[in-house]
């Protein structure tokens, strides 16, 4: 299977925690979803661990929402297919703090 | 010469202040972890170039980063850049990650405690408070939290684990947030006992255990708190800080939300020794690195109004062990100053004229190289401080 290239924007603190810039391309194999997604962000760059979902429940930290294509996609199940856009590497997917983000 | 390195933990960053003995002119190095809530910073007794750091925040969750250079590079403890895990395997991001201990071989159940409006609450974890290194081993170093607990690292933060023992006392149904949450705020390791330790938790009370963590009792006998039911209760007290001097373990000195306390048995009592304080709420307590019956208070006016009184930063020393109380001022504003001096930002160092260091929520650091009779701003306007320590360096 070819893995997919995706697009993700993270927010400025968490760049900064990464050592990586504004977007990061990340190789995603299967189902393009947020879980597969933020396994794939979390297997590269684990420093992220536990800043984005919880390190146990591996729920979305409540602080945080996902967009992609001008949608909110904060309360999507972890296993819904991300938009289409996502999933051919248009469009980057959000990860964006809450209003002020700290 | 000996030197000074001073870590400041703020609202939006860290900082290093570092100074030779003279402690007149200082090199200020940061932000470090720019625009993160730095709680605590502390360098390990054992090997001073060892630092450990709690970087928070509400949106990102926990981070630990530690520095084995003094400072100058920063890593997550097994997550070096570039590496997916770390040599012996363990998952990288493990440095994080604070889960409370409920297995049934060496945990406890996860209970709930008491909300602000005394219904019960679940424990749930927030953030690192305080990070106390070892006295001889620089991979070994405890935490405390909010929800209150106490974990440990003996691999160099790489992992941590709670001892539950602490927060399966059985009193935790009766713990409650203090205004800045249900945090684990001070541990202090007796040098004589390596077996014995002291906590203090908002709004528990002080705790001491003697078998190192296994077991642990509340040592509040003497306090008196108006904001619980029972005034005397065996836990429940809204503890700020206690302080010890290292020759003399046994002698504990406590900033409670009202009332400074003293205890000379190790915590089993307490007496109050507030005397001529203008106020005795407070969050900072320390104690002269060479003259253990000489302490150092910020009178803050009241638990609702979170200032200095009289527009005054004055720091308050006694030199009997408490109850006589005289106001330093030499250096510090004296009028329409309205900051506030949090429960870990005070610290002194061990040069041969004890300095004394503190910050406040104006984002000015004071010192003192002569023992609290001169203050100096090191520097006047960082982010809020939540956290000062300092090294004295060969």
């Amino acid at each position: 299977m070819t893995a997919a290239k995706i697009r993700v924007v993270l927010p400025p603190h968490l760049r900064a925690l990464a050592r990586v810039g504004s977007e990061l391309q990340l190789e995603v194999t299967g189902p393009i979803t947020m879980r597969s997604v933020v396994d794939a962000l979390e297997s590269s760059y684990p420093m992220l661990r536990g800043t984005i979902r919880d390190h146990v429940s591996q729920e979305r930290r409540p602080f945080l929402r996902f967009f992609a294509c001008s949608e909110d996609l904060s309360h999507e199940s972890p296993d819904a297919p991300l938009p289409d856009a996502v999933a051919s590497g248009s469009e980057p997917l959000l990860i964006v703090g809450a209003i002020a983000g700290g | 010469m000996s030197s000074v390195r001073v870590l400041v933990g703020t609202r939006k960053g860290a900082f290093l202040l570092t100074s030779d003995g003279k402690r007149q002119n200082w090199k200020i190095d940061g932000p470090h972890f720019a625009g993160w809530e730095m709680y605590h910073l502390k360098g390990s007794p054992a090997d001073p170039k060892r630092l450990y750091a709690s970087q928070t925040s509400g949106w990102f969750g926990q981070i630990i980063q530690r520095s084995d250079d003094g400072g100058k590079t920063w890593f997550q403890p097994g997550t070096p850049p570039g590496q997916t895990t770390t040599p012996d395997g363990m998952p990288k991001g493990e440095s994080n990650k604070f889960v409370y201990d409920a297995s049934a071989e060496t945990g406890k159940p996860l209970t709930t405690h008491q909300w602000y409006d005394g219904t019960q609450h679940p424990w749930e974890f927030k953030r690192v408070w305080h990070l106390e290194p070892s006295l001889n081993d620089p991979d070994t170093v405890y935490a405390g939290v909010e929800d209150a607990a106490l974990f440990r690292s003996t691999d160099g933060g790489k992992s941590w684990h709670e001892l539950s023992g602490l927060r399966g006392h059985g009193t935790g149904p009766r713990w409650q947030p203090g205004a800045g949450g249900m945090c684990l705020h001070t541990i202090i390791l007796d040098p004589k006992n390596p077996n014995r330790v002291f906590i203090a938790i908002s709004a528990a009370g002080a705790f001491r255990t003697d078998d190192g963590g296994k077991t642990w009792r509340p040592i509040n006998r003497g306090l008196r708190s108006q904001y619980i039911p029972d005034p005397n209760a065996e836990v429940g007290h809204c503890v700020h800080h206690v302080a010890m001097n290292p020759s003399r373990p046994g002698v504990l000195f406590m900033q409670k939300h009202w009332d400074v306390m003293r205890s000379d048995d190790a915590g089993d009592s307490w007496h109050e020794v507030s005397g001529n304080l203008p106020t005795d709420f407070g969050f900072v307590i320390d104690v002269h690195a060479h003259e253990p019956e000489t302490i150092y208070v910020v009178p803050i006016k009241s638990d609702g109004e979170h200032f200095v009184p009289d527009g005054k930063l004055r720091v308050y020393r006694s030199r009997t062990g408490g109850n006589e109380w005289e106001a330093l001022t030499n250096g510090l504003p004296q009028s329409n100053c309205y900051v506030n001096v949090l429960r870990d930002a005070m610290a002194v160092d061990s040069l041969h004229s004890c300095g004394i260091y503190f910050g406040t929520t104006g984002g000015q650091v004071y010192a003192s190289a002569d023992a609290g009779n001169t203050w100096n701003p090191i520097v006047h306007d960082l982010p809020a401080v939540l956290s000062v320590e300092v090294q004295t360096l060969p």
